[in-house]
């Protein structure tokens, strides 16, 4: 890393795999243990910092109902995933900063995103997030915030889901590392596949996976944010509607290309592109090559479609047109 | 010889958590005042009409138990826990004991695997029992005296498309049949999903005000209608016919496979079924409906 750092309330920023062989069967193929050791130097990544809190965003927790924010002080359980649940049990207890996810709540209601705490015994946290929690946090150091990915969300309310993030941490004057836990290119096996035969499942899906490395090494996080539209049309199963973690981690990050890129790993796991990423900010931006999307600074679309028009009209002084409609 | 087994009703059986929790049972933490009532009674009626026959299990394909290598299947006998919903956590937090008929669960497997398909015993203790299950099987049977069979439902529609899905899910139907009677058995099949699926991404503050649920859109509603107006006159292949278009022109949670699974287990019904109730929950729309194979469809 040769770009001189620079000084912002998001110290570190992240992209980390969720699933998990990584933390219950990495020896069973050489490269899922090169991304598990991954997972190792973004922990002495951390530990040379000096951020507060952990905020994680996880493609594993869709929502529906807005944004859920998760605050249960110390949750804990017994973890199995719905899927992979051969490969064994994940005992796990985390501390969650419940005073930064409700000054979160707030940030995201003044930017008018509909946004809820969640903060319920027995709650069914993600594979995702406990899998990196377990892997770079499994002692606690740091306490962390959980939020959902809505299935429905576009990109002006994931950026200004992102920016009610940076909101609460300057409120609340803490450093943070910003964390996406999705993988790359998602497109799994859908057959038994022997672990050691692992590979990507598609060779185009590689391909966009390096272009996306390529700029992310190059600190170019704002490109590969205003890239997702085509990433998810290139290399992703559209599950969801959109692609987002990438729109939801440079608005934290601050929306630019200033930052120290490096790809600690990329392997392939189950198929998908499974890369452990670090973005550090930088004085030096990259060039700006693709910014062509809006920058909205707060949330105008979907609301109140529970109501008819004429309730829209009272809160916001003027129709709303797509009250009720299926857009 | 021994007695040979057969599926003596199928029930289009969706599973929104608020159904649940306006029923108010001790399992379920929260409390509501009222809601969703004309669904509540539809699975009301459907309960009376199961209580006419013997039937040994449920055996229930969900959408809220997805996999995307093959079909998986419950293979623990006993699971109980607490079943938190993750979307909708404040209405939805049930303590379930359960028990699964695994003898039948593993004949379904291997009947589903000889007829190539891709296939997994879910073997873990410690596994929670998704809340569509739940919710269905508890509208259902709200007592728990029957053991139920779990299936996953498959994320081929997403990886390839509603065809593909619906050419394994015509398979997988089959293949429970066949099982069904070679286990002697009299099963209850229930296809766990809504039909329409467009939610709202908001909650109103009393989350049981009815004066707020609606139908998300006409679009959805008009294919709703359609749907069960076809269930309703016996035309089975027709809406096997038009799954794909409906899945995707409704957002339908048809996508899970769960109504195709259910209508080729019934041997593609060229009979009417019951329509027990229909209602929508948060913009969605949804039907109880119920086939009994060899009977006519009450009034
Ligand atoms: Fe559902």
């Amino acid at each position: 890393m040769s770009k001189q750092l620079r000084e912002d309330v998001v110290r570190k920023g992240y992209v980390l795999p969720g699933l998990p062989h990584l933390l219950l069967a990495a020896d069973q193929n050489p490269g899922w243990q090169k991304v598990r050791q991954a997972f190792q130097k973004v922990r002495e990544d951390l530990e040379s910092s000096d951020i507060d809190v952990i905020v994680v965003y996880s493609t594993f927790w869709p929502s529906v109902i807005g944004h859920q924010i998760q605050a249960r002080e110390e949750p804990e359980w017994v973890h199995v995933d719905d899927q992979f649940h051969a490969l064994g049990s994940i005992p796990y207890k985390m501390e969650i900063d419940s005073e930064f996810a409700r000054e979160l709540d707030r940030s995201c209601k003044d930017r008018k995103l509909h946004s809820r705490l969640i903060d319920y015994e027995g709650f069914p946290i993600d594979t995702g997030s406990v899998v990196v929690q377990q892997l770079i946090n499994k002692d606690n150091r740091w306490p962390m915030v959980i939020v959902s990915s809505n299935v429905y969300a576009d990109r002006a309310e994931t950026v200004v889901y992102g920016k009610a993030v940076r909101d609460a941490l300057e409120k609340q004057g803490k450093k943070a590392a910003a964390i996406v836990v999705s993988s790359l290119s998602n497109r799994m096996h859908t057959t038994h596949v022997d672990p050691k035969d692992d590979h990507f499942s598609s060779k185009k899906d590689h391909e966009w996976n390096l272009k996306y490395l390529e700029f992310l090494k190059e600190g170019r996080l704002e490109d590969v944010s205003q890239l997702s539209r085509q990433f998810h049309r290139e290399a992703r199963v559209p599950k969801v509607t959109a692609f987002k973690p990438f729109w939801w981690l440079s608005a934290v990050m601050g929306q630019n290309n200033l930052y120290a890129g490096e790809v600690y790993e990329y392997q392939p796991v189950m198929g998908t592109g499974a890369a452990v990423i670090g973005l550090t900010p930088a004085n030096k931006a990259a060039r700006d090559l693709e910014f062509d999307e809006d920058d909205p600074e707060a949330f105008a679309g979907e609301r109140g479609v529970l109501g008819s028009n004429e309730d829209m009209s009272d809160s916001s002084g003027s129709d709303n047109p797509f009250s009720g409609a299926n857009i | 010889m021994a007695k040979k087994g057969e599926i003596v009703a199928g029930v289009l059986a969706p599973h929104p958590p608020h159904l649940v929790y306006a029923e108010n049972p001790d399992q379920n933490e929260p409390t509501a005042e009222c809601g969703w009532e004309t669904l509540r009674w539809g699975y009301e009626r459907l309960r009376k009409s199961l209580s006419e026959i013997d039937y040994d299990v449920l055996i229930v394909h969900s959408p809220h138990w997805r996999t995307q290598v093959g079909t998986h299947f419950l293979g623990v006998e006993k699971f109980k826990s607490l079943s938190v919903d993750p979307i909708f956590p404040n209405l939805f937090r049930f303590h379930y004991d359960l028990t699964v008929d695994v003898n039948l669960a593993q004949g379904i497997h291997d009947e589903a695997k000889g007829a190539g398909l891709v296939t997994e015993m879910m073997t873990n203790p410690d596994f929670r029992v998704d809340y569509g299950t739940i919710v269905s099987c508890h509208m259902t049977n709200p007592d728990w005296d029957k053991p139920l069979v779990g299936i996953s439902s498959n994320g081929g529609a997403r990886y390839f498309n509603m065809d593909v899905l619906g050419a394994t899910m015509l398979k997988l139907g089959e293949a429970t049949r066949k099982a069904v009677e070679a286990s002697g058995k009299r099963a209850v099949l229930l296809a766990s999903n809504s039909l329409s699926h467009r939610h709202f991404t908001t909650e109103s503050e009393v989350v049981e005000d009815m004066s707020k649920e609606h139908i998300n859109n006409h679009n959805q509603y008009l294919w709703d209608m359609r749907m069960i107006e076809m269930m309703r006159s016996g035309k089975g292949q027709q809406v096997l016919d038009v799954m794909t278009d409906f899945t995707e022109q409704a957002t339908a949670e048809t996508d899970g496979g769960s109504l195709t699974w259910l209508l080729s287990a019934l041997g593609v019904p060229d009979y009417p079924a019951t329509l027990h109730g229909y209602g929508t929950v948060i913009g969605t729309g949804n039907a109880v409906m119920e086939w009994r194979p060899g009977q006519e469809a009450r009034a």
